[in-house]
């Protein structure tokens, strides 16, 4: 593991800004949903909580899409500034997709607008339909960027001649062998993030003592939505995991720390990577050889098949993953336990440990998301382009670029503050009546 | 034409969007900077949040989709442009932070700081790009990643005055489209009693900042060609040659612009000031094409024929669900504002 000294600052950046700009994208994608489907109940019940819920989601979803748009052309900056070297080999090839983004985010960002501003203009019905393309565009804009994500791990789609491109097929480099278990699990990660982190807000909101109607509904909605989509994240992170194993087998092995080639490869979890192995975990024998090949005799390529400086930084790649699957599994039980309770008894959990669960859910959702970002791109180093470039042939040589990371740390640390300090302003200018009324909702100001 | 022009065509109507519409959103936000206290300074400043609210977010999306097609269909000139200018860039970048993030952050909570980060960040954002731009056009920014001077390239007398150009065509442009605004609220809230709409305070307020920033640009203007001759022989040569009738039309359009401002024909005035920054925009780029940077024509900086293809197709069909939601938002806040 050789890591450049010279390009740390540069990437650290980059992953910096991602990781923020990730968290307010998947509320983005996330929340236009929730606040339509509790729009879309309140028409069909006339019930006032669902109403007053989908106005306030939506004024929230008003100050986070703004910071997610600003934090997020913040990166198309950095594409260039920092990765001149990617953009100008690659940039013809993974252009197209963001060049659709573009569009994606034209729709979502005029949606929005009539959205929110014709919240008292339009009649409910048209109102509700203005608010569809913001879901679609959303979804749409993730799944391209997170294609060009995908083929920097499975560069496909061009011809490559002296060290040229001369040749390209853009939709091939779209649709590379990663993309389809990427998205899927990237769009799933955004929903259970949306869910859990807006049902942790209830849950401790309940826990100082708001058990009232709004409240209730308020978690019921935010926690259903991440509890279904818990299960099926988990088999989509297998899927994943397959992939990966077939096409990256590197990062596998960074991933389950396995230094030797072999059949019967152990499932480790947890433990330390130090000096060629891992230390204090738990083995399950022949666990990763069944879980990939479904049979123990499957081989699976060790770190030690390729030299040390073509190795990622094994012991966060596998504290990443290790992270990323126990907090999988963690969300999967409690979606499990409100699902159970929801269904047998038509109510949620009596205990205090129930509320207490949720409401660090959200932060959990987070940490998962993160988590799994850091095995994908720490895994793949030292490659920024899977065995094609890297990492430290990417980056702009121009003198002072680290300069950026302090600056940025420094901006975007207030720029948390003040956003954590608006949305609970917002919550608390207006506070939530003990039994909302129809007039409550429609004196609600979304902008 | 070929797949490259035409996607630099439209390349370039995208940068002329975003600077007739995020220019005048910044403008606003100058004008909010400047707006000073009391009751009449409020009020002013609620029109102008009420008229950037719903749009300004698309409004920057122009910005976005430039970056993207440009690294898309011409890749060696973005990197070149982002890495030798980073430092402008990452000041643009902190620009458009404050802005948004306040801008949002202040309609959701009532507080001066985030006034002010606004207001500010509209002044820093567009002189940066500015600067940027002046640096280019006056070909400081050779092809290749970081082979520029890291600060002569954009501190500079081209790329100041440009920079400072930048800002002074905001603040025209959006006082020219505020003065109308102001005049139709005026319209919309005035006492039947006093039809003559245009003693409303606020119109003349806007009214007068039109007039004096279209003066200011137009000067800017002049200088700038004076500089340019000396510090960009080959941009002047450009814009008193091949591209003279678009100078010689941004100049008069100004100039009407203004006239019509006198005369209270506010809606000619928005057309007349928008042509004329427009045409500032094309004039730049006809003046220099088919040259990208120096030494780099277009058939030289192009992607691949298949990935150019490929988003000209896709930049036409995403034209046509964009245009007619563009039209319905505009359509739709344009009506009744007050
Ligand atoms: C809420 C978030 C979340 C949860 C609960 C999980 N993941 Fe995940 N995972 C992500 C969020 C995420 C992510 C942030 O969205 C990543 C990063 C890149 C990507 O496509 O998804 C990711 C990447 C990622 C990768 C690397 C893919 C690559 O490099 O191409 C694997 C192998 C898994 N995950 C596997 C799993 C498994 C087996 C899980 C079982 C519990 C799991 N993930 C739960
Ligand atoms: C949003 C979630 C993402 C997170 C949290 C994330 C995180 C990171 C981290 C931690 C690094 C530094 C790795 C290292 O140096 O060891 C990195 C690098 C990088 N990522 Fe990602 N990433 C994300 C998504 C993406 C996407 C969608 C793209 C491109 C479309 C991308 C492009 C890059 C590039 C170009 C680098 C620099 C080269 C490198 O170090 O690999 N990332 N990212
Ligand atoms: C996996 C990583 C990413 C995902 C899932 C994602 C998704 C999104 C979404 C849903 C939005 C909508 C606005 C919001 O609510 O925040 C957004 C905004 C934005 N993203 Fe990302 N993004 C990712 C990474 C990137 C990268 C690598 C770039 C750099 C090119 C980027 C550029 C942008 C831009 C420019 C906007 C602003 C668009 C607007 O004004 O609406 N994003 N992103």
């Amino acid at each position: 593991m050789v890591l450049a000294v010279a390009d740390i600052a540069p990437r650290s950046q980059m992953g910096f800004s991602l990781g923020w700009h990730i968290v307010l994208a998947c509320l983005g994608v996330g929340l236009p949903a929730l606040v339509l489907f509790a729009e879309w109940r309140g028409l069909r019940t006339g019930d006032p909580v669902y109403r007053l819920l989908a106005r306030r989601w939506a004024r929230a979803l008003g100050v986070l899409f703004a910071v997610g748009a600003v934090s997020g052309t913040i990166l198309s900056f950095e594409m260039g500034q920092l990765w001149s070297g990617l953009m100008d080999h690659y940039g013809s090839v993974i252009g197209l997709p963001f060049a659709i983004e573009g569009f994606a985010f034209f729709i979502e960002a005029i949606f929005l607008g009539i959205y929110l501003y014709g919240w008292d203009r339009l009649s409910p019905r048209t109102h509700l339909l203005a608010g569809l393309p913001i879901v679609v565009a959303g979804v749409l804009s993730a799944f391209f960027v997170v294609t060009a994500n995908a083929w920097m791990n499975s560069p496909q789609g061009f011809v490559e001649r002296n060290g040229k491109v001369v040749a390209v097929d853009p939709w091939k480099a779209i649709f590379n062998k990663a993309t389809w278990p990427e998205t899927t699990h990237m769009l799933l990660a955004a929903i259970m993030v949306t869910g859990f982190v807006t049902a942790s807000v209830y849950a401790v909101a309940m826990l100082r003592g708001r058990n009232d109607a709004y409240h209730r509904l308020g978690l019921r909605l935010a926690l259903g939505l991440g509890a279904l989509a818990a299960p099926v994240q988990v088999v989509v992170g297998d899927w994943a995991a397959r992939y990966v194993a077939e096409d990256q087998p590197i990062k596998l092995a960074a991933m389950e720390g396995l230094f030797r080639t072999g059949s019967h490869a152990d499932l480790s979890i947890g433990g330390v990577y130090l000096g060629d192995s891992l230390r204090g975990a738990l083995h399950i024998p022949s666990g990763l050889s069944l879980l990939v090949h479904f049979n123990a005799d499957g081989v699976i390529t060790g770190l030690s098949t390729v030299p040390a400086a073509l190795r990622p930084p094994v012991a966060i790649v596998h504290l990443a993953f290790d992270t990323m699957v126990g907090l999988g599994f963690g969300l999967l039980a409690l979606g499990a336990w409100f699902g159970w309770t929801a269904w047998l008894r038509h109510r949620l959990p009596r205990t205090r440990w129930f509320l207490r669960a949720v409401a660090v859910s959200g932060l959990a959702a987070v940490v998962a998301m993160e988590a799994g970002w850091i095995v994908t791109e720490v895994g793949r180093q030292p490659w920024v382009v899977y065995g094609l470039l890297k990492t430290s042939a990417a980056v702009n040589p121009a003198p002072g670029v680290g300069w950026g990371l302090p600056v940025l740390l420094a901006v975007y640390a207030l720029l948390t503050v003040v956003l954590v300090a608006v949305l609970r302003r917002m919550t608390r200018d207006i506070p939530v009546p003990v039994a909302p009324q129809e007039a409550d909702a429609e004196r609600y100001a979304v902008v | 034409m070929s797949a490259a022009t035409l996607l630099l065509v439209v390349i370039w109507c995208s940068v002329t969007a975003y600077a007739l519409l995020a220019g005048a959103d910044f403008g606003a936000g100058i004008w909010d900077l400047l707006a000073g206290s009391g009751p009449d300074a409020r009020r002013r400043r609620a029109l102008m949040e009420h008229v950037i609210g719903p749009v300004w977010e698309a409004n920057h999306v122009w910005l976005i989709f430039v970056l993207v097609l440009l690294w898309t269909c011409f890749p060696p000139v973005f990197s070149a442009v982002a890495s030798t200018l980073w430092v402008p860039l990452m000041l643009v970048a902190l620009g458009v932070i404050g802005r948004g993030a306040a801008f949002a952050f202040r309609k959701a909570v009532a507080n001066r700081a985030f006034g002010v980060t606004f207001a500010v960040s509209s002044l820093v954002t567009p002189f940066f790009l500015g600067a940027m731009a002046g640096a280019i056009a006056s070909d400081r920014v050779p092809p290749g990643i970081a082979a520029g001077a890291v600060l002569g390239s954009w501190l500079n007398p081209s790329s100041l005055l440009t920079g400072a150009l930048a800002v002074s065509a905001c603040a025209f442009l959006a006082a020219v489209y505020l003065t109308g605004d102001a005049h139709r609220a005026a319209l919309h809230t005035g006492e039947p009693s006093k039809p003559a709409t245009d003693d409303h305070p606020d119109v003349g307020w806007f009214r007068r900042r039109a007039l004096a920033s279209g003066v200011l640009t137009g000067a800017l203007s002049l200088a700038g060609l004076l500089v340019t001759r000396a510090d960009a022989p080959a941009l002047y040569h450009g814009l008193t040659h091949r591209a003279w009738l678009l100078v010689v039309a941004s100049a008069a359009a100004g100039l009407a612009a203004l006239v019509l401002v006198a005369a209270r024909r506010y809606l000619a005035a928005r057309a007349a000031a928008g042509l004329a920054v427009a045409a500032i925009v094309w004039g730049w780029g006809i003046a220099r094409y088919p040259q990208l940077l120096p030494g780099m024509p277009v058939d030289q900086a192009h992607a691949l024929p298949a990935t150019l293809h490929a988003t000209a197709i896709a930049v036409a069909a995403g034209l046509v669900l964009l245009v007619p939601s563009l039209a319905l938002l505009l359509a739709l806040f344009q009506r009744d504002r007050a």
